[in-house]
């Protein structure tokens, strides 16, 4: 077939493909009456309490290792003083979001996928119809506000514990007095670090959930398709944190 | 009473339903045959917007199913899906006061799904068990149960007996004929089980090549040729 025609196929599809998951995300978003507090509240439970403990783990070991390559590191310039604010400013601004939302984007995009495919293959979302209920309004509206909210919340909580285990590790192995430490970590430390990366988890937030979402509604073919749509979830959020956060970091600090 | 006039669907270049007529008149009880792929569910699916016909249209009451006339429409509408389409994550009485629990309260909505489930042969004991811990045939149930909670005017079966033994395919084709001529509801069922067809319809269509090819009355349908080979007659 001709190269051009091939090309311009590809185009038109991704375009397509684009404005679908836009409209999507918009009618999740905005389709709000009626709305379903209990599904809200179980969704809050599942997406932002339940993701604690291994955001906390991550942004934990993540604090603790990047204390020590700092202090590694700059050594070499006779810089191993800045410890604290370089680990305070790259878990708020970078890692804590970041690592924050790609484990999100494992635990929370896969486990929509999984259930709203199942729920797709089972006939569950044909029943919803037939019960007088928009599936997006019931399924998809609780999951992407639950996750706007709650993943710059899990942020916050993540950027806390990994400055912690900078501190620990800084204080225990490092040779740091803990009082200075912590003086230090604030000390360099401005308001707008802190808000660029709980705006960065919200937005995170919503990828994860649009990715679980979209997949999920998507879902075909029994359990092998439910499988892919997990698997596509997954990626489809991972990489999408990493260009959003390319992009936010382009626009928020340039 | 609900009314089908030249409804077609292809997927792709594949013609499924190739020109459905089909009216089914209040309070009846219609059965629609056909082998496996013969386009039964996609029907079911146009009537109930889940998927859009290429051309043709649904009425129901006189009136054109379309997305402004179509939720009124499933108010009063109830359907037995054949794997039950239970939800996961609700218990049963959750899941057969589903519509109610959305204007009115829990308990309200609770007491009428346990009365529901005592009507399909189910004690109040399994109002609190989730789906996951249910039998294919209690599942089927509460599936019914769920059906006619809210009272339909119209109820859709698709499959009622599939994947259940002889004995307990009986009890819910008893099932469904006592519910249907104590509620007055117009049903539909999409079926290939022909111990079925005798026990819930009081017609039978068939459709084949995407068409409507025998429409008659239960009774009558021994003596159609057309049926002959459905009904395993062929090599008499």
């Amino acid at each position: 077939m001709n190269p051009v025609r091939l090309t311009g196929r590809a185009a038109l599809r991704t375009v397509r493909a684009c404005g679908a998951v836009m409209l999507f995300t918009a009618r999740g978003l905005f389709r709000l009456r009626p709305f379903y507090p209990r599904a809200f509240a179980t969704q809050l439970l599942q997406i932002g309490w339940l993701s604690l403990p291994v955001v906390g783990l991550t942004a934990l070991f993540t604090g603790a290792a990047l204390a020590l390559q700092i202090h590694s590191g700059g050594a070499r310039f006779q810089a191993s003083d800045v410890v604290p604010a370089i680990v305070a400013i790259g878990m708020v601004r970078e890692l804590g979001p970041v690592l924050g939302g790609l484990m999100v984007a494992a635990r929370v995009a896969s486990s929509i996928a999984a259930e709203i495919g199942t729920m797709k293959v089972t006939e569950q979302i044909d029943a919803l119809v037939t019960l007088s209920t928009d599936p997006i309004r019931w399924l998809v509206t609780p999951r992407l506000w639950a996750a706007v909210l709650t993943v710059p919340l899990l942020v916050a909580v993540g950027d806390s514990i990994g400055i912690m285990g900078g501190w620990l590790i800084g204080t225990n192995s490092l040779g740091f007095n803990s009082t200075a430490y912590l003086a230090n970590s604030w000390a360099y430390l401005e308001r707008w670090d802190v808000l660029s990366g709980l705006i960065k988890g919200a937005a995170f937030g919503l990828i994860v959930a649009v990715a679980g979402c979209w997949f999920g509604m998507r879902s075909s073919r029994g359990a092998e398709g439910v499988g892919r749509a997990t698997k596509s979830a997954v990626v489809a959020a991972a990489v999408g944190i990493l260009a959003a956060n390319f992009l936010l970091t382009g626009l928020f600090f340039r | 009473m609900i009314e089908i006039r030249g409804l077609t669907k292809s997927f792709g270049s594949k013609p499924v339903l190739a020109g459905v007529d089909l009216t089914v008149r209040q309070g009846e009880s219609l059965c629609v045959i056909g082998q496996s792929g013969t386009g039964k569910s996609v029907l079911m699916k146009c009537i109930l917007g889940l998927t859009a016909p290429d051309a043709g249209e649904v009425l129901w009451q006189g009136r054109r199913l379309d997305a402004g006339s179509r939720p009124d429409f499933l108010r009063h509408f109830g359907m037995l899906f054949q794997g039950g389409a239970l939800f996961d994550s609700l218990t049963v009485w959750q899941n057969v006061a589903f519509r109610l629990r959305q204007r009115m309260s829990d308990q309200r909505a609770r007491a009428i799904a346990v009365e529901k489930l005592a009507r399909v042969g189910l004690g109040p004991e399994t109002a609190g068990l989730m789906p996951a811990e249910l039998s294919g045939g209690m599942a089927k149930r509460v599936g019914l149960a769920r059906a006619i909670a809210d009272d339909p005017q119209l109820i859709f079966f698709d499959e009622p007996t599939t994947g259940l033994d002889p004995i307990r395919a009986r009890r819910i084709n008893e099932l469904i004929r006592g519910i249907v001529r104590e509620t007055g509801a117009t049903a539909v069922t999409i079926t290939h089980d022909m111990t079925s067809v005798r026990a819930i319809g009081d017609r039978v269509a068939m459709l084949q090549d995407g068409r409507i090819v025998w429409d008659g009355p239960v009774a009558a349908m021994d003596k159609a040729a057309l049926l002959a080979e459905f009904l395993g007659k062929t090599g008499a």
